[in-house]
């Protein structure tokens, strides 16, 4: 069993908790992931380690409730358990020899992110960190950004906060403005890692991107969250979650993502419902 | 009294109209009458042509010889001295190309029943026997087994008996590697392996879940925390695709996923947190156990027409005479000698149907089976809203790529020395499915069962 040792709401959708899971937190570098199952009929679903510590033995994950499943876990709290805790999954980020990136976060894509930011901050990149948000009530990770990037810009979508405008437009300002880049880390929505991968291949500029298909076993096992990269098939848990961002099919991903749609709805609103039930 | 009858005692199973929708267990099993009654076909052959056929060299007239004499528990012991999952093996070994292949009463009429007896044997004993595990005496040294299928069971199973500590670290969240991700409920309930996994438990096995080994720890670490030896049985778990257009449409599945979903994440329960497709029409592409079971898996869970595509005849098809069997018994439909060339789009993004080429069969090729060839002129389409792609898996690179000098073939199978699955590592011993591709269980128990010798060879002779 892992337990929880922190909990903390970052907003009233994304919820930030530290797990107890020593030998992961061992082994975990940025850009991995890990897979948990809340309970004994759980679904398993993929997390990206937004931070360890080695020492305590814990890992961080930062999740937005979207769903039956991370609504379940947010009703979780300390001292509770998690049912299964796999990890670390995935092929770590390529940070090594990088002199200047930029990186760019799109909602709970920053708390996939952030730690790329930070290690490439404690190898001594310069990094500027363009987070965007739909609103200033879903901002999250602010000071963490801010702690490890040479340049912040916070957009949201309404203005409510920072600037108002996509992240696109920010990180072409900043190349318009002369700034150059080894490479620019784009993690967020499909369609935003799409447009980000649009603006910087007219640029020439090399993009790497966080895929999240649908995954189950996260080993190789069952090939459902295969993509197109280049024109041949990847599956993200193995091959990635890291990819380069200008051979990536994104409408094909966009796709794939909404191959439950019906049936997670349906699923969350039960398991909505079950909490109500249980409140009253 | 000898019983002269030409055919097997038929086992009783359940009602195909009946079976088609639910996941209870198919067939039945011998009750102890029909037992005894098979058991008495049996000529008792003093050259035992029967045994060269199993690949674990089970004592066969032996443990049919109790079974004349109602000693059920004496037969039991003398299988478990070869296999140690006979309630597994019984349902699921492709006897009629082993054991029963040669068995005598086979040239004229049927052969014995070897595995329903098996199995009936193994179940009786599973009943009835209420004694305890026994503990077996450490001897002091500690053995690592990746992969919790029956390679790693057996081979965790045979070492532990020897007194050796042994750990277990399986991928998934549950232990039993295909038994319980792949193999249906309905033919090889999870209870029985489940059983098992209790058995080896109880005798002082740790089984360690989610643990990855190549990302959590890497079978050189696993020596450094003072493993004397590792047992790699890791299967051939990595998924083939046809790369035919329309593959990653969505309705598109890996047998393995789909299996996975529906059996190890118990998709068909109501209930389950995991998702599903319910479809109308499903086809299955490929021949084998696999496809027999996603397309069975499919039916029950409510299509109205499932379709097994396979590009060569029914003759060649690898799948077990008895899945094919219960498979048509349950309405699937055969689309033989056709392939498909692409998957349409519904305009949606989801299967639209299948377009597929006629085959007829040519030459033998170097295997000996007669590959096929297209039929100029015969594309079609095949109604469906779901694709089932069951064209075999490989064994998957994670420990490869993790372990320095482990040498693997072409098609990324670990290369052993000889029987005792010794790798080209001092100390690193490996069968199953990750050695020789996706095979049979009991080959996979086999290897297991060597390689615990082998492993006891080397660290007592060290
Ligand atoms: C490598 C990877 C890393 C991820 N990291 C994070 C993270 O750090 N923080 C975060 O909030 N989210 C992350 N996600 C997404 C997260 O896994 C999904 O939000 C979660 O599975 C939703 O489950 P649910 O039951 O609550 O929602 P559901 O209602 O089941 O699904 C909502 C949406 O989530 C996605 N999803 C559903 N099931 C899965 C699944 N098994 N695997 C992947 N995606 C799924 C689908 O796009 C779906 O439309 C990551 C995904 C991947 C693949
Ligand atoms: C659907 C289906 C039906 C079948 N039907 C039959 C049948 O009727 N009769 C028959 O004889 N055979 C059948 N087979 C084949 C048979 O199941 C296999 O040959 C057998 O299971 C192989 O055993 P194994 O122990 O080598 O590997 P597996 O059973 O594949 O077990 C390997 C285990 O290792 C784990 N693993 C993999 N990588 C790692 C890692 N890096 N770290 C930790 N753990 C890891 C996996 O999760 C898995 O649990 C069928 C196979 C399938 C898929
Ligand atoms: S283990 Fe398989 S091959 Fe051997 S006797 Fe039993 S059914 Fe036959
Ligand atoms: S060959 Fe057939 S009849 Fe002869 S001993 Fe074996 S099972 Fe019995
Ligand atoms: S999640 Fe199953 S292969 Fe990637």
């Amino acid at each position: 069993m892992y337990r929880i040792v922190k909990k903390k709401s970052l907003n009233p959708t994304v919820t930030l908790m530290e797990i107890e899971a020593p030998l992961v937190a061992k082994k975990a570098e940025p850009g991995q992931f890990i897979i948990l199952r809340v309970d004994e009929n759980g679904e398993r679903i993929p997390l990206t380690v937004a931070d360890y510590d080695r020492e305590k033995g814990t890992i961080t994950i930062i999740f937005q409730i979207v769903g039956a499943t991370t609504e379940k876990l947010n009703h979780l709290n300390e001292g509770d358990s998690l049912h299964d805790f796999v990890g670390p999954l995935g092929v770590p980020s390529h940070v090594e020899g990088l002199k200047k990136v930029a990186v760019v976060g799109g909602g709970v894509g920053c708390a996939i992110a952030y730690p790329i930011a930070k290690k490439l901050h404690e190898l001594g990149a310069e990094v500027h960190s363009i987070v965007g948000f739909r609103n200033k009530d879903l901002v999250i990770l602010e000071d963490e950004f801010n702690a490890v990037s040479d340049k912040l810009c916070i957009r949201t979508d309404d203005g409510s906060y920072g600037d108002k405008g996509l992240v696109t437009d920010a990180l072409k300002a900043l190349i318009d403005a002369g700034e150059q880049y080894d490479e620019v880390i784009a993690i967020g929505p499909l369609i935003m890692m799409k447009f980000v991968c649009k603006l910087t291949k007219e640029y020439g500029i090399k993009t790497v991107v966080s895929m999240n298909p649908i995954m189950i076993d996260g080993t190789g096992m069952c090939g459902g969250c295969r993509l197109s990269v280049g024109g041949e098939t990847k599956f993200a848990c193995v091959d990635g979650p890291d990819f380069d961002g200008h051979l990536v099919d994104f409408d094909e991903a966009m796709e794939r993502a909404t191959m439950y749609k019906d049936f997670e709805r349906h699923q969350y609103e039960d398991t909505c419902n079950l909490f109500k039930k249980e409140v009253k | 009294m000898a019983n002269m009858s030409l055919k097997k005692n038929e086992m009783p199973v359940q009602d195909p109209s009946v079976r088609r929708r639910n996941f209870e267990e198919v067939a039945l099993g011998y009750t102890p009458e029909q037992a005894v009654d098979e058991a008495n076909r049996c000529l008792n052959c003093k050259n035992k042509p029967c045994v060269g056929g199993c690949p674990v060299a089970i004592d066969i007239p032996a443990f049919i010889a109790k079974i004349k004499e109602q000693d059920f528990e004496g037969a039991y012991q003398i299988i478990h001295k070869s296999s140690s999952l006979p309630a597994v093996c019984g349902r699921v070994c492709p006897q009629e190309t082993q054991c029963e292949s040669k068995c005598v009463r086979g040239i004229k009429g049927e052969p014995v029943a070897i595995g329903r007896l098996e199995r009936f044997v193994a179940d009786w004993h599973m009943a009835h026997n209420k004694e305890e595990v026994k503990v077996p005496k450490q001897n002091g040294h500690r053995v690592a087994v990746i992969g919790a299928g029956p390679a790693g069971l057996t081979c965790a199973g045979d070492l532990a008996k020897r007194g050796y500590k042994v750990s277990v670290f399986e991928a998934l969240h549950t232990a039993g590697g295909v038994l319980v991700y792949g193999i249906p409920q309905f033919r090889l309930p999870k209870e029985i392996v489940g059983k098992e996994i209790d058995n080896l438990k109880a005798m002082g096995v740790d089984i360690e879940t989610n643990m990855v080994i190549g990302r959590i720890e890497s079978i050189d670490e696993l020596f450094d925390q003072g493993f004397e030896a590792v047992f790699i049985g890791t299967g051939a778990g990595l998924p083939r695709f046809m790369n035919i257009p329309g593959e990653n449409l969505k309705g598109v599945y890996s047998a393995n996923e789909f299996l996975t979903r529906v059996n190890l994440m118990k998709a068909y329960k109501e209930g389950s947190d995991t998702p599903i497709q319910h479809s109308r029409h499903v086809a299955v592409v490929g021949g084998g156990n696999v496809a027999m079971d996603a397309a069975r898996c499919a039916m029950r869970l409510g299509a109205e027409k499932v379709s097994i595509v396979y590009r060569r005849s029914e003759k060649e098809m690898p799948a077990r005479l008895e899945e094919v069997e219960h498979a048509k018994e349950e309405g699937i439909d055969f689309h033989v000698l056709t392939n498909p060339v692409e998957i349409v789009n519904d305009g949606n993004g989801f299967v639209g149907g299948m377009k597929c080429v006629k085959m007829e069969l040519g030459e033998p090729d170097e295997s000996g089976r007669r590959s096929p060839v297209v039929v100029e002129g015969s594309e079609f389409i095949l109604d469906c809203d779901c694709v089932v792609m069951s064209i075999g898996t490989s064994p998957n690179p994670l420990i490869k790529n993790t372990t320095k000098n482990l040498e693997v073939n072409r098609r990324g199978c670990i290369v052993t020395q000889d029987d005792s699955g010794l790798t080209s590592r001092e100390g690193v011993y490996a069968g199953g499915d990750a050695v020789t591709g996706a095979a049979t269980v009991i080959l996979a128990m086999g290897a297991g069962k060597s390689a615990a010798q082998a492993i006891d060879e080397y660290l007592q002779g060290k």
